[in-house]
């Protein structure tokens, strides 16, 4: 190698490991500021429901549960949603308006989150209490999840809010992997006298399953960690209950809620751990997409 | 040509050189954010000096001047013994405006609501559960409440205004300061928390039968219905910047409070004081600083307190605080001056 190429190869080499250092010094500042609340609470801190700042008695069950519970609504919902806007564009009606739907659709992205709060607070909550959750009771109030006193701010609201939120990270991913799959393949389907859902299942959603589920995952990533529209509408409640109607708390919005004011080293200490947690989470979420992203693609 | 040029250069850099010769920096309380930037403004006009207030919260207030980041901070919440050993010992808390917390609801065609201690401390710990009680239609003759449950909306946030509205609940109710007592934040019984005044308007705006508490320059400029709360002196009065003043007053007529304050102790707790026309949910809001000061920066803050408390009093209704009353600044100013910058 030259002189030059030694060079390079030790600059690119700097900047490669600059970003695996970045993560683990967050986890190790991260760690070392959480100690405090580590070593006094241990692990019954994550199966904890107590929150009392007065009392210096904190737990996380309650913030963990309403992170993942508004996260798999946000998912239920926008899933569907957008993998069907995708198909539809980038399949069935590939024109000029299915351009402008796509366009429509991501420029979703470009709203901040607190204008999303905002328009939640102010429309979506109460849209939400007086329509959508006494239409949910009456068919599947059966069910604990659709029981109880409506609320405008509620788990249910919250995870609404984040599937409109991650509409667009699926929606576009979704359709850029679905028009990389080559045309060779929908050809050669159709020639076979596949139907054009025949054609779609086959040539189609198998080659860009992967790509898909790393959509689906990317847009996963963004619900768990959004912070300041879930905190406006999710109610801000410390308490695990049952029913989607309740208010609940999260992770992202409790840290956000109380970083400022908070005067004790201890409370100080568990929105850290706090936060420590939420980065377990994501990461863990993010290893479980790269491990099914694998076996998919194992698997052809 | 060239030597003008320079000459405007130099003088232009002198010049701001002078401007920017004290500089000092505050961090704290959101709640008086916005007076303090205005005096900021007039004060650096006048005198040349720059003050920079950042509104992070009191709880962050109170740690960056702990840690000496700052010049002086700014809270809500006065600091503990246990805080200000921390600091070093040697902290004064500065009264500078008041503010009240306004009880505000949502009942469409119901407007004029009166509440007494006893019955809002049942209502905020999930006793009273309903519009119609009979608690409460007993406070409102007249009034045909229905019979909807009530929600309950406070800060998620922590915050000044709870710690006031919650120290007003510990002092009326026994059961409040058993159970959930007073502070920035507290483990809520019922209700639903909203961010900052605007989340918490916004959650008793969007659910019918929300009742929450919210500061009273933003009820005011929001012209959200209050409540008229019960003071020690039988009268229903509602909150306003005159009435904020005269609970001031009266608290400083008690003589607990005069003894305090005498012992240049100003962290007073102005809820539920006597006198006719008081509202009682009232406090302050405290600059931090040390009582002794190093040289040109002691100086300066020192004559920027000396104007807050006299020249700058004089903005603070405009943006909807109450001034402090001329007898407490009176003894104010004795503290202010007290502090030592011969260091």
């Amino acid at each position: 190698m030259g002189q030059g190429d030694i060079w390079f190869k030790g600059f690119i080499f700097a900047f490669a490991a600059s970003i695996p250092l970045l993560l683990v010094s967050l986890v190790v500042v991260l760690f070392f500021w959480a100690w405090p609340a580590i070593i006094h609470f241990g692990w019954s801190f994550i199966f904890s429901s107590a929150w009392d700042p007065l009392a210096d008695n904190y737990g996380a069950l309650p913030f963990i549960y309403g992170t993942l519970v508004s996260s798999l609504i946000a998912l239920l919902i926008a899933v569907p949603l957008g993998l069907g806007c995708a198909i539809f564009i980038s399949e069935i009606y590939k024109s000029k308006t299915g351009e402008y739907i796509a366009l429509m659709v991501e420029l979703l992205a470009a709203i901040p989150s607190v204008v999303y709060g905002l328009w939640g607070i102010f429309v979506l909550a109460p849209f939400s209490a007086a329509y959508i959750q006494p239409v949910l009771g009456g068919m599947f109030g059966f069910l604990p999840l659709f029981q109880g006193p409506t609320s405008g701010p509620s788990l249910l609201t919250g995870g609404i809010i984040l599937a409109i939120m991650i509409l667009p990270t699926i929606t576009a991913l979704s359709r850029e992997v679905l028009q990389a799959v080559p045309y060779s393949l929908r050809e050669s389907a159709m020639a076979l006298g596949a139907t054009r859902w025949e054609t779609f299942k086959v040539a189609v959603f198998g080659p860009a399953r992967s790509g898909i589920i790393g959509a689906i995952i990317l847009g996963l990533g963004r619900a768990l960690g959004e912070t300041m529209a879930v905190t406006m509408v999710i109610g801000n409640r410390p308490r695990v209950s049952a029913s989607l109607f309740a208010p609940a708390y999260s992770l992202a919005a409790v840290i956000a809620n109380e970083f400022a004011e908070a005067v004790t080293e201890l409370n100080l200490a568990v929105l850290i751990e706090l936060a420590l947690i939420l980065l377990v989470i994501t990461i863990a979420v993010n290893g479980l997409a790269r491990y099914l992203v694998w076996q998919t693609t194992l698997k052809k | 040509m060239i030597n003008k040029t320079l000459a405007v250069v130099i003088s232009l850099v002198l010049i701001s050189s002078a401007a920017l010769a004290v500089s000092l920096n505050g961090a704290g309380a959101t709640f008086p954010y916005p007076i303090y930037v205005k005096w900021n403004k007039i004060f650096a006009d006048k005198t040349g000096t720059q003050v920079n207030y950042q509104g992070i919260g009191s709880g962050g207030g109170i740690r960056q001047f702990t840690a000496k980041i700052t010049d002086f901070g700014g809270s809500d919440a006065p600091m503990t013994e246990k805080q200000m050993s921390a600091a070093g010992g040697d902290v004064l808390h500065i009264p500078t405006v008041m503010g009240a917390v306004a009880v505000s609801y949502n009942l469409p065609g119901v407007s004029g609501l009166k509440l007494d201690p006893e019955t809002l401390g049942r209502i905020f710990l999930g006793r009273i559960k309903k519009w119609d009680d009979p608690a409460i239609a007993a406070l409102n003759p007249g009034i045909d409440l229905p019979g909807k449950n009530i929600t309950i909306a406070h800060r998620s946030d922590g915050s000044g205004t709870t710690h006031i509205f919650t120290s007003y609940l510990a002092k009326v109710s026994t059961a409040w300061a058993s159970q959930v007592g007073a502070g920035s934040a507290v483990s809520w019984p019922t209700g639903i928390g909203g961010k900052g005044n605007a989340g918490v308007a916004g959650v008793i705006k969007g659910n019918e039968g929300a009742l929450g508490y919210v500061e009273l320059s933003y009820a005011i400029s929001n012209d959200l219905p209050v409540v008229s709360l019960k003071n020690r002196s039988g009268r229903f009065v509602k909150p306003s910047i005159e009435s904020t003043t005269a609970a001031a007053d009266g608290a400083l007529s008690s003589s607990k409070l005069a003894k305090q304050i005498a012992a240049g102790d100003f962290r007073l707790d102005l809820t539920n004081a006597p006198g006719q026309n008081a509202y009682p949910i009232v406090g302050l809001t405290w600059l931090l600083v040390r009582s002794s000061l190093d040289g040109e920066k002691g100086a300066a803050l020192k004559n920027y307190l000396k104007w807050a408390l006299s020249d700058g009093q004089k903005y603070a209704a405009s943006l909807l605080y109450a001034p402090l009353p001329d007898s407490m600044s009176d003894k104010v100013m004795k503290l202010i001056n007290s502090i030592d910058t011969n260091i």
